[in-house]
């Protein structure tokens, strides 16, 4: 089976159409803003929540408060960090207490970010409930975990990897499967 | 782009690349919003077991290591040579052995000796931190003032930072000397001949005589204790007579016309080598350094029980975190 290095699963126009997708699921899923928290994790999830966070608000004119959380020191694999861990920003705003928490991430993969996401949450507060959010669902699971609002499932091969590109930090909106080894 | 790793063990900023310099500084950022959070504490260093193994007296470090040691979820151990083993005549390696022999990660240590946190490193597995050892260096208090200068001035390179008294008999002037060298500030020591060290002109750092000129220069003063001790041994006349000529007062910083970042490593001899209203005034950082101890020390922690590159290119090559 040949396949391309790279191929485009999402491009701009059908990302933003997904996210568009996600923000209505949000708020259906949330009840409408009242209670609503959108936290994004580092470092694609932080600018994919604020996405879906501005979608929301051009709908219903109220303003989604919105997050970034960093999971880096939740992780239970500290030995494999690295050499040098980037520990990003982490901002909770205001109390998570009888909030409704949407998590939002790129990628779905083992689930362990989330386990992780979910630990450091419960050390901010106790929302009323914490849903999850993801761009792509890659499958691969090793822990019980399932998302709530996903935007594209995708079916990944064993030695290929699954790259969301956003335009604040890459320049463009893209996501692509990747093989593993080939240039990014 | 990856900058190289920390050793095993960090002994002083004279082993240290300016990158690695740079690397902690960097990890320390974050460390930072951890301490204003509800629940001041990450489960990073869960298992983890520290031993904070204090030959000397010594409250701020001591406290700082064990809140950043706490707030990183490792299990801590505080031995004081006083009331321990070393009392009874045990050598320094017998004590760090029979403490690896508990099975522990890391050994954060204070000794009279210089030498002595490099010369534990070499002999057991643990990982080591310096938290002063004699007049060799205080690591973890060079990198906590280079993070407060960086926060104050938004840079070190080009700074210019006086160290004011006793250079000659401190660990904590020499760590900052090091540090700022490697990341391009200016340093300049000042005090009475008898406590700055000689040749110290060879590293690159300027020698001001009179208190008054190196107000002039600087951008910070980085004002150090004076050892009473230092009175007695004669290296000063009296410390009246030090005020008089070194002290650090509110009406000659007036003098240079421009604000002064003020720091000071703590404890302070008030109206010794510095006025109140100095310590106290607008300008002073004394207690950022303090709050920024405990972030820096997190860093180093976790980057030297972290920092295993060889695991972390195993799991890099095997496809790596998501």
């Amino acid at each position: 089976m040949s396949r391309p290095d790279r191929t485009i699963i999402l491009d701009a126009r059908a990302m933003s159409r997904a996210l568009q997708r996600m923000a209505v699921e949000v708020l259906e899923l949330a009840h409408g803003t009242d209670d609503l928290v959108l936290i994004g994790i580092q470092r694609r999830g932080v600018e994919l929540a604020e996405r879906i966070a501005k979608s929301i608000e051009q709908d219903e004119g109220a303003v989604v408060p919105r997050g970034a959380l960093d999971i880096t020191l939740y992780r239970d694999d500290l030995e494999t960090v690295g050499p040098k861990p980037v520990i990003g920003e982490t901002r909770i705003p205001g109390e998570l207490g009888g909030k409704h928490v949407v998590i939002v991430d790129d990628v779905l993969y083992t689930g362990r970010t989330v386990r992780a996401a979910l630990d450091e949450l419960a050390d901010f507060g106790r929302p009323k409930r914490i849903s999850l959010c993801v761009l792509v669902d890659r499958g691969g699971r090793e822990l019980p975990i399932h998302p709530d609002i996903v935007g594209k499932q995708v079916k990944v091969n064993s030695g290929e990897r699954v790259d969301v590109l956003v335009e604040e930090l890459d320049g463009r909106d893209e996501v692509a499967l990747v093989r593993q080894g080939a240039p990014a | 782009m990856t900058a190289p790793p920390l050793g095993k063990d960090l002994v002083g900023l004279e082993d240290l690349s300016a990158d690695q310099i740079r690397l902690i500084l960097d990890t320390a950022e974050p460390f930072k919003e951890v301490s204003e959070r509800p629940i001041k504490k990450v489960p990073a260093l869960r298992g983890k077991t520290i031993v904070n193994l204090f030959f000397e007296a010594s409250t701020r470090t001591r406290i700082s290591f064990e809140f950043a040691e706490k707030r990183l979820s490792a299990d801590t151990v505080n031995v004081a040579a006083s009331g321990s083993s070393v009392q009874k005549g045990e050598t320094l390696v017998d004590t760090a052995r029979n403490l690896e022999a508990m099975r522990i990660d890391m050994v954060v240590i204070r000794h009279p000796s210089s030498g002595a946190a490099e010369f534990l490193g070499n002999r057991i597995r643990s990982n080591v931190i310096n938290a002063g050892d004699g007049k060799h260096e205080h690591p973890t208090q060079g990198l906590l003032d280079l993070l407060t200068i960086r926060d104050k001035h938004g840079r070190i390179d080009g700074i210019k930072v006086c160290l004011v008294g006793d250079v000659l008999h401190s660990r904590v002037a020499r760590s900052n000397i090091w540090g700022l060298l490697k990341l391009g500030a200016e340093v300049g020591v000042c005090g009475p001949d008898t406590l700055l060290p000689r040749g110290i002109e060879e590293l690159g750092v300027c020698r001001f005589r009179r208190i008054e000129e190196a107000i002039e220069w600087a951008d910070v003063l980085n004002v150090l204790r004076l050892q009473l001790e230092r009175m007695e041994m004669g290296f000063i006349p009296s410390v009246r007579e030090y005020y008089r000529v070194f002290g650090v007062t509110a009406e000659r910083l007036e003098k240079a016309g421009r604000p002064m970042t003020i720091m000071h490593p703590g404890p302070m001899n008030r109206g010794v080598e510095i006025d109140s209203r100095v310590a106290d005034g607008p300008h002073s950082v004394i207690l950022d350094q303090v709050t920024n101890g405990v972030a820096v020390r997190m860093a180093v922690l976790y980057l030297l029980a972290g920092g295993r590159p060889e695991l972390a290119d195993a799991a890099k090559r095997s496809g790596g975190p998501e």
